[in-house]
């Protein structure tokens, strides 16, 4: 009786899992479907499964292009984050003065300020350096990892501090006093103990960085240099929308996502409720 | 100064005779390498502009650089509490902020319960409920989009219930619930991971204990879980009210601010009065006025709940 009991509540827990995720399911079998069809019945299996939709979505939305564009600034904003957070963390965690104490201090109250707070001086600061200066940080991808990498550093530095805390110092005196340099130190011994905290790190900044809207809208003008949610923002923006095409769209916007989720599942579970709970 | 700050434990007097010692020096290289470049790019582009935003608060200006910037003091500040548009706005982001917390923490802290029971799908339904907050803002506003305007009209022809399921965008005052539902969606499952944590933290023997002195499952949820969860609760809290207060993305691809500005949330005042009504200073002014609210908001909640929590 007991196990029959059981079983319901297991079936009850995944038919409301999959209840929670229906709306990802209509928006998946409705892409299949043509405009007649997809009016008829949004619930109804469609009757085929061509992928005509889908070329089409993608020719609209310069899918690839706007995918490399994300890849693009996701995977080299998180590398500079982590190379430069971490080595920041480490020193104000380790050299125990006031200056330290100030900065840390300072990153730890920035991260109040919504970004709607700076967004408008931001964007006249960076027009007016390109204007003078010649250097591209607006309407560029380089400008837009620039401005990535100022925006999660107070989070990143704020985790990769706490964790570099709770490490005991002895390791790093030893190497120390065997003659390597600050930098040797840093590099060969204390990165690879914070390989868990990298992880939380890229995870959350991946996430953040991916589905990005707000910056690069305002950042990016060209059309060639369009990000995903750019690319999906203007789909259903210049076109009076049809459906059949938008939810191709969405499920190619989608997938990337679930790849991501499925592959590093583990990490992400993990990493958002570090990133959460610290 | 710089001696004495960097010396760490070197006493201030050998400090002051020695002068700057080259180990000492060498240090503060170091320092400087490791640190310098990433708090260059910090204060350019978040501190640099935090500051310029407070001065441009307190001008008028249509952001064309050829055209004058004019001193006006606190008229920007005045003007926004006469300001109906944006008085609106406010009490819609507090009502769906308030709606949101509610419905984000009770569903979340409903699911974190069900995943942590000892049933053997619970780590796939974790895993499925924690899909939506992966999936961008922006995205899931399309998707809700279709859902609302067509899966909800037809479940309201089939079944009956009209009054119910209907395309709550059209409508003025629906369309914030749509919102405060689709919020929900995002975000239960992230709030989920932080229950769980917490749920995992308690002690077994704990709630052992109370069940052999005759506690119900209510009781022993109430008087045991809920109180042991406080810390959670503190994080959760402050998740989804600095999120809430700060939505803009599913705002934009679910409502766009209809029907009638009927959901036009702060974030997306401060974007529109900016950039699509052209008036820099003044829209400035709300931007930082949004910050005090935020800052003010987050910090209250904090310390409260930070004074609840039980300790273990």
């Amino acid at each position: 009786m007991k196990a029959i009991g059981n079983w319901s509540k297991e079936i009850l827990l995944v038919l409301m899992a999959l209840v929670f995720l229906s709306p990802i399911y209509i928006i998946f079998i409705n892409s299949f479907k043509n405009r007649l069809e997809l009016y008829e019945n949004t619930l109804a299996f469609p009757e085929e499964f061509g992928l005509q939709y889908y070329s089409a979505a993608m020719e609209r939305m310069d899918f690839f292009n706007a995918f490399l564009n994300s890849m693009y600034v996701t995977v080299v904003s998180v590398v500079f984050i982590v190379i430069l957070s971490s080595m920041t963390a480490w020193m104000l965690a380790r050299s125990g003065n006031w200056v330290s104490t100030v900065i840390f201090m300072t990153l730890i109250a920035t991260m109040l300020i919504p970004f709607q707070t700076i967004m408008m001086p931001l964007m006249q600061l960076v027009t007016g350096i390109t204007r003078t200066t010649g250097i591209p940080l607006y309407n560029t991808l380089s400008g837009l990892i620039f401005m990535n990498i100022g925006f999660h550093a107070a989070l990143s530095v704020f985790l990769y501090h706490g964790f570099i805390k709770s490490i005991p110092i002895s390791l790093e005196e030893a190497a120390t006093i065997d003659g390597a340099t600050k930098f040797g130190v840093f590099w060969r011994v204390v990165f690879p103990i914070l390989t868990p905290i990298t992880a939380t790190v890229m995870i959350l900044n991946v996430i953040l960085i991916w589905n990005d809207f707000l910056l690069p809208s305002l950042t990016l003008i060209d059309k060639e240099l369009r990000t995903i949610p750019l690319s999906v923002f203007y789909f259903f923006g210049e076109f009076t929308i049809e459906w059949n095409l938008a939810m191709a769209g969405l499920t190619l916007t989608i997938i990337p996502v679930v790849i991501f989720y499925v592959i590093a599942q583990k990490y992400i579970i993990k990493g958002i409720g570090e990133g959460a709970v610290k | 100064m710089a001696c004495s700050a960097f010396s760490e434990k070197a006493p201030n007097q050998q400090c002051m005779k020695v002068g700057m010692s080259v180990a000492n020096r060498k240090k503060i290289g170091w320092y400087l390498i490791f640190t310098v470049p990433l708090l260059l790019i910090f204060t350019l582009i978040v501190l640099v502009p935090f500051v310029i935003g407070i001065y441009y608060a307190f001008f008028q200006w249509d952001g064309i650089g050829a055209n004058p910037m004019v001193f006006n003091g606190l008229d920007n500040f005045v003007r926004l509490m006469e300001d109906e548009r944006f008085l609106r706005s406010t009490w819609l982001t507090v009502l769906f902020t308030v709606l949101s917390v509610i419905t984000v923490n009770a569903a979340g802290l409903a699911f974190a319960l069900l995943v942590t029971s000892k049933l053997k799908l619970a780590n796939l339904a974790r895993t499925m409920l924690f899909m939506p907050y992966l999936i961008g803002g922006l995205i899931l506003g399309y998707i809700w989009q279709f859902v609302f305007l067509d899966v909800f009209t037809l479940i309201g022809e089939v079944t009956g219930f009209e009054s119910i399921f209907f395309n709550w965008l059209n409508n003025e005052d629906f369309a914030l619930f749509a919102l405060v539902f689709v919020f929900t969606w995002q975000m239960a499952g992230y709030v989920m991971i932080v229950y769980i944590a917490g749920i995992q933290g308690i002690p077994g023997e704990v709630i052992e204990a109370a069940r052999i002195d005759g506690a119900s499952g209510w009781q022993r949820f109430l008087r045991i879980t809920v109180p042991l969860l406080m810390p959670a609760f503190t994080i959760s809290l402050f998740l989804t009210l600095s999120y809430g207060f700060k939505i803009y993305d599913v705002n934009l691809s679910l409502t766009g601010g209809g029907p009638a500005n009927a959901t036009e949330l702060f974030a997306m005042n401060i974007y529109n009065e900016i950039f699509g009504y052209g008036n820099y200073g003044y829209g400035q002014a709300k931007a930082i006025v949004f910050f005090v609210i935020i800052a003010a908001i987050t910090l209250t909640q904090v310390y409260i709940t930070k004074k609840k929590e039980v300790e273990m």
